[in-house]
C-alpha cells in the first residue's frame, strides 16, 4: 500500500516557514519540551498583554464600566484564566532562569535534571498562587 | 536460535521533483538486529532502486544517520528492538534541514565545507582531546599521540535543532562543535564567525543536538562554552582597549 504526501524535496531544507515545527512535539526530548514551553508560554503571555489592555480599557467606560470590570474580575472563570497566565509566567521565567544558566556554563550537562527540578518548583508556586487566588 | 519479529518497514521515497510517498515492506526481522541491515534486505530482495548512504556499519563514518520513527538514529547502531516492537511499523525518513538528493540519501555538502570553514580537525593531538581521564601530565611520548576527533559528521544534531529547520544560514551543533574544539584562543578568525546572529546566538537551547549525537560529542555544550568564550572575550576586549 502507498501513500501518496504532497512534499517535494525542496521541503527538506530550512526555512523559516517551518517555525511551527517548533510547536511538534512528535520525537522530541525532554530538552525539546522545554524548548516548547518556553515559546509556548511566551505567546500566551504575549496575548494575554494585549487581552489586558483591552480588559483594561473598560474601565474608560465610566462608573457602569468600572463595574461591570469588577464584575468580570471576580468570577471563578476569571480567575482560574488569570492562574493559567500566572502559572504561564512561572513557567516562563523558572525555565528562562535555566537557560540562562546554562548559556554560561552552569548545570549545561545536568541541564535535564535542573528542568525537572525547576518544574518542580514552578508546580508548587503555581498551587500555593492558586490556594490564594481561590481563598482571597 | 534468535527471535523473529514481523514488522512493517515504511520508506519515504522521493526521487528530485517527484512528489513523496511512503513505501511499505512487510519483513521479518531479528529485534537484536539493526535498522541499517532491515533496509539493506529491502535493498538486497524487494526492491533495487531504494536509495540510501552506508559505509562501515560501526558508527565510524557518520553516513547512515536517518529519521527512524520521527527520531533522529545512526542506524547501524540502532536495534530494531529499541524503535519499534513485533507487529510494530518502522518508519525511515531522510534527515531533515538536508535537501534530498534521492529517497534516503540528503546532501550534506552545506555542513562538510562549514565544517572547513571553522578548521573542524577529523584528528586531534591527544592532550588536547577530551577523554574520559586524563593524565595530570602528559609525557613527551604521549604527547605525540593523536586521536579521531569524536564528531562523525553524521548530520543528526542539524536535523534534530529547531533553530536549523528555520535558518538556513545557521552554523549549525556540529559546526559550532567544531569550533569550540579548536578553541577561539589559539583560532581568533573564529571569533566574529561563531559570535554572530547564525553563529552561536542562533542556538535557542533546545539541546535535541545532544540528545541525538551518537558519538557523545556533546554539541549543546559546545556552544555554551563557545558563548562562554566569547563573553570572555569581549568583556576581556573592552579593558583592553582601556
Amino acid at each position: 500500500m502507498i501513500w501518496r504526501l504532497k512534499v517535494d524535496t525542496q521541503h527538506n531544507r530550512p526555512s523559516p516557514s517551518k517555525f511551527w515545527n517548533w510547536f511538534n512535539p512528535v520525537g522530541r526530548q525532554t530538552s525539546g519540551w522545554a524548548f516548547m514551553l518556553q515559546r509556548v508560554t511566551a505567546l500566551g503571555l504575549t496575548f494575554y498583554l494585549f487581552l489586558h489592555l483591552i480588559i483594561l480599557g473598560q474601565l474608560a467606560n465610566g462608573p457602569q464600566g468600572y463595574d461591570s470590570f469588577i464584575a468580570l474580575v471576580s468570577s471563578p472563570v476569571f480567575i482560574a484564566s488569570e492562574l493559567i497566565v500566572v502559572a504561564g509566567a512561572i513557567l516562563h521565567g523558572l525555565n528562562g532562569i535555566r537557560i540562562i544558566l546554562t548559556t554560561f556554563g552552569v548545570s549545561v550537562t545536568r541541564q535535564k535534571q535542573l528542568f525537572y527540578a525547576l518544574m518542580v518548583l514552578a508546580l508548587i508556586i503555581i498551587v500555593i498562587f492558586g490556594i490564594h487566588m481561590f481563598t482571597a | 536460535m534468535s527471535e523473529k519479529w514481523n514488522i512493517i518497514l515504511k520508506v519515504l521515497r522521493q526521487k528530485q521533483g517527484e512528489t513523496s510517498h511512503f513505501d511499505e515492506y512487510k519483513m521479518d526481522a531479528d529485534p537484536d538486529e539493526y535498522v541499517l541491515d532491515v533496509v539493506e534486505r529491502v535493498w538486497a530482495f524487494k526492491d533495487r532502486t531504494v536509495c540510501f548512504r552506508h559505509a562501515c556499519h560501526h558508527s565510524t563514518c557518520g553516513a547512515c544517520g536517518m529519521r527512524v520513527n520521527d527520531a533522529e538514529k545512526l542506524t547501524c547502531i540502532t536495534y530494531i528492538r529499541e524503535v519499534t516492537r513485533d507487529g510494530g511499523t518502522l518508519k525511515v525518513e531522510p534527515l531533515r534541514n538536508f535537501p534530498v538528493v534521492s529517497d534516503l540519501v540528503v546532501d550534506m555538502g552545506s555542513l562538510y565545507r562549514r565544517l572547513e570553514a571553522v578548521g573542524a580537525r577529523s584528528v586531534l593531538p591527544a592532550p588536547e582531546a577530551e577523554i574520559e581521564k586524563p593524565p595530570s601530565r602528559w609525557s613527551s611520548d604521549d604527547e605525540q599521540y593523536i586521536r579521531l576527533a569524536d564528531c562523525i559528521e553524521c548530520g543528526l544534531c542539524i536535523s534534530a535543532c529547531p533553530a536549523a529547520a528555520t535558518s538556513s544560514d545557521y552554523l549549525g551543533p556540529a559546526v559550532l562543535a567544531g569550533a569550540q574544539a579548536n578553541g577561539l584562543k589559539l583560532n581568533p578568525e573564529l571569533l566574529n564567525m561563531v559570535d554572530s546572529e547564525d553563529g552561536v546566538w542562533r542556538c535557542h537551547s533546545a539541546f535535541e543536538c545532544t540528545a541525538v549525537c551518537p558519538s557523545f560529542v556533546d554539541p549543546a555544550r559546545r556552544i555554551m562554552d563557545l558563548r562562554t568564550q566569547i563573553f570572555k572575550e569581549r568583556v576581556g576586549g573592552l579593558f583592553r582597549k582601556a
